[in-house]
């Protein structure tokens, strides 16, 4: 018997929540497979956040979340933030230059991507704008080469031509690593752009397939 | 060794001074009269009555009797550095992690000193363990409740900052790091700065308390560096150790920020 643990019969590639359950919320089940992008949109209030943070393991949860059939309760929390990422809506910056909240500085071509020179890095966090804070956020996101991305509203604060860049960047990215991501957005027309199933987050909680 | 006495009337000379303070204080609506004439009175008391017990207590050597006042020393430690909270630790914590890491650090330090280094017999001599105790939980208290206050303060205002580092991957030691530093720094500056400044701008308390009793000036500087070797080491693994059981209350298992959950405002 030992040494024989049966494992799920089809350990899939991609991202599991089975019964996921936080803050009274839940329980929650879908599966999001490799090299896809499942689209959220939903009233504020509906608990969008409170997903993509439990998914994160950053609230208290209970259920099962697994990454190619790994699960999160396997791994320590800080290893599984940096392989299932959490992009907020706001991002903060705690250091006073760009460039120390880096731990491995990304490939030129991605600054250049989001329009960003390289010396970008030495810049002062207090003189960047909110749409540069959150176009740096994303490379700040991306250092770790997560491959699951758990983006809420990554272009809210973004100019059309922005908006462009960033959805190229990130489904280049996902593209080249196989990476998936749960995308939220107000945005139906954002989502169909990036190629993303729609799901609605009603404001019980309840989540319903819209395409 | 003649002390000169003071007697009543010497003091209440002296009081004449803070009650000037209070009538300056409430002509010019500082609001700190209250406080102030409060605690005067507090020390009057609270002095003269230790006075009569240390008394009686010095005129025996009996250990359950120390260690009883020890007990007391520090349980009025512990509350004090409690009510010096401005984010609190919920529960019983909230007592606990000030007293037990006060009791860990200045204990160990005053058996280590008592015993080794000054060598009196029995090392839980009255007359040396009781105010050394004093003078180490003192300025333990100090440095503990300024450090603890400002870590859970810091924590607490910057609860968002620490969630996005955790999110980007960082450990929770990692996560808090500077504010861990900002506040050991914070609760130990004050000993630092009176060991840099003593001699040249203060003479210490205790010091000028030999002094003034008559002892000689060199026995009176050996006891006050002893007793600034003590009181900054005993400060610094307090402090060190109070923010160590906090930081486990600010994170669970998984590396969650449980601010809301463990501290309150208030």
């Amino acid at each position: 018997m030992t040494g024989n643990r049966e494992k799920p019969a089809l350990a899939m590639n991609g991202l599991q929540v089975e019964q996921l359950r936080f803050l009274g919320r839940g329980p929650y089940s879908f599966a999001v497979p490799a090299g896809s992008i499942f689209g959220l949109s939903g009233s504020s209030g509906s608990g969008k956040t409170l997903l993509l943070r439990a998914i994160s393991d950053l609230d208290p949860n209970e259920g099962r979340v697994a990454l190619n059939g790994v699960c999160s309760s396997d791994l320590p929390a800080s290893e599984w933030r940096r392989k299932v990422a959490w992009l907020p809506a706001e991002s903060l910056w705690w250091h006073d230059r760009v460039g120390a909240h880096f731990w491995q500085i990304p490939p030129l071509q991605w600054f250049n991507s989001l329009g960003f020179a390289e010396e970008v890095v030495n810049w002062e966090v207090s003189r960047l704008s909110t749409g540069e804070k959150q176009r740096l956020a994303i490379l700040r996101l991306l250092q770790h080469r997560p491959s699951a991305l758990l983006l809420d509203e990554p272009t809210a604060s973004l100019d059309k031509a922005n908006i462009t860049a960033v959805e190229k960047f990130i489904t280049a990215y996902l593209k080249e690593n196989n990476g998936l991501a749960i995308w939220v957005s107000h945005d139906s027309e954002q989502l169909e752009r990036v190629g993303a199933c729609h799901y609605a987050m009603l404001l019980g909680g309840e989540m319903r397939k819209l395409r | 060794m003649n002390v000169i006495p003071l007697g009543v009337f010497e003091l209440s000379l002296a009081s004449l001074l803070v009650l000037l303070l209070a009538w300056l204080s409430f002509r010019h609506r500082l609001e700190i009269e209250r406080p102030l004439l409060i605690a005067a009175l507090r020390t009057t008391v609270q002095l003269s009555l230790i006075g009569l017990v240390l008394n009686s207590v010095f005129a025996t050597v009996n250990f359950w009797l120390v260690l009883l006042i020890w007990a007391l020393m520090l349980a009025a430690a512990g509350y004090e550095v409690m009510s010096r909270q401005k984010v609190k630790v919920k529960g019983p914590a909230r007592f606990m992690i000030g007293a037990s890491s006060m009791m860990l650090s200045s204990f160990s330090i005053m058996v280590l000193i008592l015993a080794l280094v000054i060598k009196v017999e029995p090392w839980y001599s009255p007359r040396y363990a009781i105010p050394i105790l004093g003078m180490l939980l003192g300025n333990t208290m100090n440095g503990v409740a300024l450090a603890m206050n400002t870590f859970s303060t810091l924590a607490w205002n910057r609860r968002a900052v620490i969630e996005q580092r955790l999110a980007l991957g960082q450990p929770s030691g990692e996560a808090i790091e500077d504010i861990w530093r900002e506040s050991v720094r914070t609760g130990l500056i004050p000993i630092i700065n009176s060991m840099a400044a003593a001699g040249l701008v203060s003479l210490p308390g205790m010091m000028t308390g030999q002094i003034l009793a008559g002892n000689t000036a060199t026995d009176a500087v050996r006891y006050q560096i002893l007793i600034m070797f003590m009181i900054s080491s005993g400060t610094g693994f307090g402090v060190i150790l109070s923010l160590w059981l906090m930081r486990r209350r600010m994170f669970d298992t998984r590396d969650r920020l449980r601010m809301r959950d463990s501290f309150h405002v208030g």
